[in-house]
């Protein structure tokens, strides 16, 4: 592979660093409250790194990367589906005065 | 380069998720928007990860398709099941599969074009499994330590610090070597492994009380490990995902250091709560024949007669699991005309937002969840403040003593009410292994018990007084 362009390293830079002012200023505003969900939800968003593991597990390099795709894949979908779940079921719960 | 027609559909596809993944965090910052945001942002992975799927790169399905169906099960098993009270593990066993994940896509794309990277694409890689690794095992350890599988109190050793510090340090010099010699592979599974043991020997030294600030730094991590990951692979949705996840678990962590009023420093290399034999007896001559203890039937009798009864709860609430039995309690008072508020402590149970969670389970509408300052203003009104299973969060030494341990942290001021009401089993010491004045002073009543039972008894004294006028 060759080595990347150094523009593409500096566009990846300028989004790394906008999302997370953009990150930061979001979460700031999310009150305690919702803390636990919150952290479930973005950990739910970051199983992302799925995105990776599928391109490993699926693209049939040879059987050691498959693995380590595969594996991956797991721990990511753990991630994924139980992340989104769980952070429903958590926040079914919170239930504002006299709404039922 | 010629990019191919599909590439630039995909590629929007990123984007939309990504504006899906945002506005889903934004609903977070209010109860009522917050399901809808879970689900926008369900909806921008559903679109991330088919569109990936898409790909001509891909040219097998069956082991993603079988990792998904696995995976997907044990997570929504987990999901299903696991009781709100174990929700920090949970969160550290998510953590731990994220960083696993991110370090694993590392490590294989090392393994298929180590030699010919160029030094940017090795220096994303060394990071990716820098942070997944330690992620990874770090996370595992947190798990155990919280579920306790492992002792929670911190585990020191002579020349810990030192050691962790070299070893780290051997670990980074390992990476930056890397990154002007990237064929020297032996050196990066080396460092793969010397960054699970990281992982495992930087959590060692931390007590279960500051696994808040741990598991807001991991999770951090582990968002940092995807946003490499992102670098590496030249896909923005994950590097803003990724971004996303990293600040918000690095906000959380400063929130929770403020609510203990600590440095990271202090939490990762502090050995915070490791407590010794002489410490013990000192603190049963401070609480000699100063103790007053009380029975449910008084309890219920002074909750009966007052008008704001304030109740806080602590990692005790969790352990015994009685959120419900309190919800309970609480419903009951208010049936009675008795107003009925609860004060938390930013850093209450082992997670952010531990407590409100199990609080909103019983069934306790969030309005009546205070935080830290509106909770403080109130106490001077209270008739009774119950305190359940906290210890550390409501003693008075933070405000007092300027030597203590615990000195400047900010604490509920329960002291102030009217009558404090203290339900534990024993006088064991909180995490800080200092004693606590509050047991011994004139307005406070201890109730010996498990949080459970204390609050069921009491709860029963109420019901059958009542019984007993009609």
């Amino acid at each position: 592979m060759e080595n990347l362009p150094i523009g593409n390293i500096m566009v990846g830079l300028y989004i790394f660093t906008l999302s997370a002012f953009l990150g930061y200023h979001l979460i700031t505003r999310v009150p305690p409250l919702l803390h636990t969900p919150l952290m479930s939800l973005t950990n739910a968003i970051s199983s992302i790194s799925v995105v990776g593991a599928i391109l490993v597990a699926g693209m049939k390099h040879d059987k050691f990367t498959t693995a380590l795709g595969f594996i991956a894949v797991i721990a990511a979908s753990i991630n994924l589906f139980g992340g989104y779940a769980i952070t429903e079921r958590m926040l079914r719960m919170f239930r504002g005065r006299g709404i039922r | 380069m010629e990019v191919e027609p599909f590439m630039n559909w995909l590629n929007f596809i990123y984007f939309l998720s990504a504006v899906f993944f945002i506005l889903g965090i934004k609903g977070m910052t209010d109860p009522r928007t917050a399901r809808q945001g879970n689900f926008i942002a369900a909806a921008g992975m559903v679109l991330a990860v088919v569109g990936t799927l898409l790909r001509k790169e891909i040219v097998s399905y069956e082991w993603i398709i079988i990792g998904f169906i696995i995976g997907g099960t044990i997570g929504l098993l987990i999901a299903i099941f696991m009781p709100m009270t174990r929700m920090p593990e949970r969160i550290a066993l998510s953590h731990s599969f994220g960083g696993l994940a991110a370090s694993l896509v590392g490590i294989s794309e090392y393994y298929r074009h180590g030699a010919e990277m160029g030094n940017v694409k090795i220096a994303a890689i060394g990071f990716e499994v820098l942070f997944g690794s330690i992620t990874f095992t770090g996370s595992l350890m947190a798990f155990g330590k919280l579920a306790e599988l492992i002792p929670s109190r911190p585990i020191t050793y002579r020349f810990q610090n030192q050691s962790n510090i070299l070893l780290f340090f051997t670990t980074l010099f390992i990476w930056i070597y890397l990154i002007f010699n990237p064929s020297a592979s032996h050196l990066f599974y080396a460092m793969v492994l010397l960054c699970f043991l990281v992982g495992i020997l930087i959590v060692l030294p931390i007590g279960g009380a500051d696994m808040p600030v741990v598991i807001c730094l991991l999770n951090s991590y582990a968002g940092l490990a995807a946003s490499a990951t992102g670098f590496v692979l030249e896909n923005n949705i994950l590097i803003i995902a990724g971004a996303l996840d990293g600040g918000s678990g690095f906000i959380l962590a400063i929130l929770m250091s403020r609510a203990m009023n600590r440095s990271f420093g202090n939490v990762l290399f502090g050995a915070f709560g490791a407590i010794s034999e002489e410490l013990k007896q000192k603190q049963d001559e401070f609480y000699a024949g100063k103790i007053k203890s009380t029975t449910p039937e008084e309890v219920a009798y002074l909750l009966e007669n007052a008008r704001l009864v304030m109740i806080v709860p602590g990692y005790g609430l969790a352990v015994s699991q009685a959120q419900h039995v309190l919800g309970e309690l609480a419903k009951y008072l208010k049936s009675k005309g008795v107003d009925v508020k609860f004060a938390i402590h930013p850093v209450a149970g082992r997670m952010p937002g531990h407590m409100n969670v199990l609080l909103a389970e019983a069934g306790i509408p969030y309005d009546d969840l205070l935080e830290l300052e509106p909770s403080n203003n109130l106490f001077p009104e209270a008739d009774v403040a119950i305190v359940v299973g906290a210890n550390d969060v409501v003693n008075p030494l933070a405000r007092e003593d300027k030597n203590s341990p615990i000195a400047g942290m900010p604490i509920l001021d329960v002291d102030r009410a009217k009558t404090v009401v203290v339900i534990k089993r024993s006088l064991a010491p909180g995490f800080a292994g200092v004693p606590n004045p509050l047991f011994i002073k004139e307005n406070t009543l201890m109730l010996f018990s498990d949080a459970k039972q204390g609050l069921q008894e009491v709860l029963n004294s109420l019901r059958g007084t009542v019984s007993r006028l009609h």
